[in-house]
């Protein structure tokens, strides 16, 4: 992912109205949406939303109902009930936990070491500064499959198979958030504000704490929120060396409700339910924010 | 970049400098030797610090990115058993003839092509047509955005499974409405181009939203003008899209390809658990199995760890192919435009 935010910027269309063209032949943003415009985005949000309410109702069923024409329209009386034995089954509580765990240290450290790293590419001058950016760039384009049997190999060796050092360690490694963060502060952050930090005699790490990261702040929490979900959603790696009984993160979890011997429909998907909610909920409440971050994602090439 | 900061900022003479005690009293020599020190310390800050800033990422990505990338290289020239990862036995590149006469290895190659085309296309083009409704003044627009970003909220565990019940051959809700409208039903796991489909709808449900809100940001930078002049020259609004929105959006378009072709090259849980067998053959022929899944297969449940070394390298080899094809034909667009 290459997206990096610009700091936000009132479109020009907004700050002049100009009279001189018939409204109808213009298209991009001043233009009003039609009928047509608002049936595909109805469509569209049906579609998204669709499979979630699905689950939902699902889950509210049991097992027998669901292996029945037509099927389930509306929720059943089996929910909560369902959703308790998919939350033992599963060892959902633990889970939560866990993933909560990784997931914030991984969040956490990513956008600090990044925000450092690429305050460093995107402002200070020292030698190998192009070459060393350019491997960056380059670790983005390799897949993190690629590594995953010698990583497995370190695991068995240390004995952290269950143990969720397993699953943080290599979720740290983040050249997407040294991007992010440089294409940032390249725009945000004026030199004039550390050559004035400097001239007040302020070390590099002292621009860093009382510059850098004020400045860098709305895109720290929009990287942050990307490696949130990410690691949250984080399937392959942690599927290989944590187990569901052991020390399951949520997506662990959840797949091994899917792939167990003895399959309930609706207990799977009232696993799948409690595993969405958390972050449905956080998109639910902050859902504006989170919009608008990924769209100052805009994208550069 | 315009200044260097690491020669113009030594603390000046009578600057108030927090760190410095304000007294003027001292001897000469001594306040000199202060200042000596001083910027003794401020060069090698200079000099050193922004090592300093970028080490934690580098260091990271050796010990949990280089490394393992080569030394999966290395692994894959040896026999490794996963119940002994750590004894290899050289083979040399026997891992890569018994990969490359295997049928299932082009098999998955052939499914992860197909369904990257399958999952990506659609998704691209209904993500930049969905970009542009929402570029228009609309009511509630703020909410069509959150909701088109649930998907993307949703785990790739989650949505699978979901997908499962809907795609059901017997009982899932979509022959169901198939049937409503006089079409057969369709056996979404069985058949080749049925489970392949199936499998990349879950892969365009969870990403289109999100590529659109890109494909957005990227529209609303347009500069409202080149429409306006556009228009005054006469061009309707489909010219519009297709001779100042689309080549404004080409970097960001080439970007969205690079990553959809990155993630489909890696395409796993979906298949995974889209598999009604609970295996990970990706469907009793094999229908459906991505290379990503294949690696899995033949390193955790056939247990040869050197194996899937050697196709996790080919599938570097196939990827870095790519990288230098996406470089090409960039540069042509750009030497182009």
């Amino acid at each position: 992912m290459t997206t990096t935010v610009t700091p936000p910027e009132t479109s020009p269309a907004q700050q002049q109205k100009r009279p001189r063209l018939p409204k109808s032949a213009r298209a991009g943003g001043t233009l009003h949406g039609g009928p047509i415009a608002y049936v595909i985005l109805i469509v569209f949000t049906i579609v998204s939303l669709f499979p979630l309410i699905w689950t939902a109702i699902a889950a509210s069923r049991d097992n027998q109902r669901l292996a029945e024409n037509p099927p389930p329209f509306w929720f059943g009386s089996n929910l909560f009930k369902n959703l308790e034995i998919a939350w033992k089954d599963a060892n959902l509580g633990e889970a939560f936990l866990n993933t909560t765990i990784v997931s914030g240290i991984s969040a956490a450290t990513i956008v600090v070491l990044s925000t450092i790293a690429g305050f460093a590419f995107a402002k200070l001058r020292f030698k190998g500064r192009n070459a060393l950016m350019l491997i960056v760039i380059g670790t983005m384009m390799v897949p993190p499959q690629l590594s995953v049997i010698p990583l497995y190999m370190m695991v068995a060796k240390l004995d952290w198979t269950d143990q969720l050092q397993a699953v943080i360690f290599p979720s740290l490694v983040s050249a997407f958030g040294v991007f992010f963060m440089r294409q940032y502060l390249l725009q945000a952050l004026p030199d004039e504000v550390i050559e004035a930090a400097r001239v007040d005699g302020a070390s590099s790490w002292r621009v860093v704490w009382h510059v850098v990261f004020p400045a860098a702040r709305p895109a720290m929490a929009v990287l942050g929120m990307l490696t949130f979900v990410q690691t949250w959603n984080d399937f392959l790696w942690p599927f290989l060396v944590l187990t569901q009984t052991g020390n399951p993160t949520v997506q662990v979890a959840v797949a091994g409700l899917g792939r167990g011997y003895t399959p309930d429909q609706s207990l799977i998907m009232a696993g799948a339910l409690l595993g969405t909610l958390p972050l449905l909920l956080v998109f639910a409440i902050f859902g504006k924010q989170i919009v608008g971050g990924i769209m100052q994602g805009a994208v550069k090439g | 970049m315009a200044t260097r900061h690491d020669t113009a900022a030594l603390p000046s003479k009578g600057g108030a400098a927090p760190g410095r005690p304000p007294g003027g009293s001292a001897p000469m020599n001594k306040e000199q030797r202060r200042r000596a020190k001083l910027s003794r310390r401020w060069q090698r800050d200079m000099r050193w610090s922004p090592y300093a800033f970028v080490a934690p990422f580098f260091l990271l990505f050796l010990a949990f990115g280089l490394f393992p990338l080569i030394y999966t290289g290395w692994a894959s020239l040896h026999q490794v058993e996963l119940t002994a990862p750590t004894d290899m036995n050289w083979v040399g590149l026997k891992n890569y003839t018994r990969i490359f006469d295997d049928d299932f290895f082009w098999n998955a190659a052939k499914n992860t092509l197909t369904i990257g085309i399958i999952s990506t296309v659609p998704q691209l083009l209904m993500a930049m047509g969905i970009a542009h409704i929402l570029n228009y003044k609309l009511r509630a627009s703020t909410f069509y955005r959150v909701a088109m970003l649930a998907p993307y909220a949703t785990s790739i565990a989650a949505a699978s499974l979901v997908f499962v019940l809907l795609f059901g051959r017997d009982y899932g809700m979509i022959n169901w409405a198939l049937d409503f409208v006089g079409i057969d039903p369709v056996d979404w796991q069985g058949d080749k181009w049925p489970s392949q489909f199936a499998v990349s709808s879950i892969i365009i449900w969870r990403w289109t939203g999100y590529n659109a809100l890109i494909y957005l940001a990227a529209m609303q930078a347009i500069p409202q003008d080149l429409y306006e002049s556009a228009a005054l020259d006469g061009a309707n609004r489909w010219q519009q899209f297709i001779h100042v929105t689309l080549p404004a959006l080409r970097p960001t378009i080439l970007f969205t390809v690079v990553v959809s072709t990155i993630g489909a090259s890696q395409v796993f849980g979906e298949p995974l658990l889209f598999d009604a067998n609970k295996g990970a053959s990706g469907g009793a022929e094999h229908q459906f199995q991505t290379l990503g899944l294949y690696l899995y297969e033949q390193g955790w449940v056939n247990q040869h760890l050197g194996r899937a070394s050697a196709i996790a390298w080919t599938m570097f080899a196939i990827l870095i192919v790519i990288g230098i094809i996406n470089q090409l034909i960039s540069r042509r667009l750009r030497a182009s435009s």
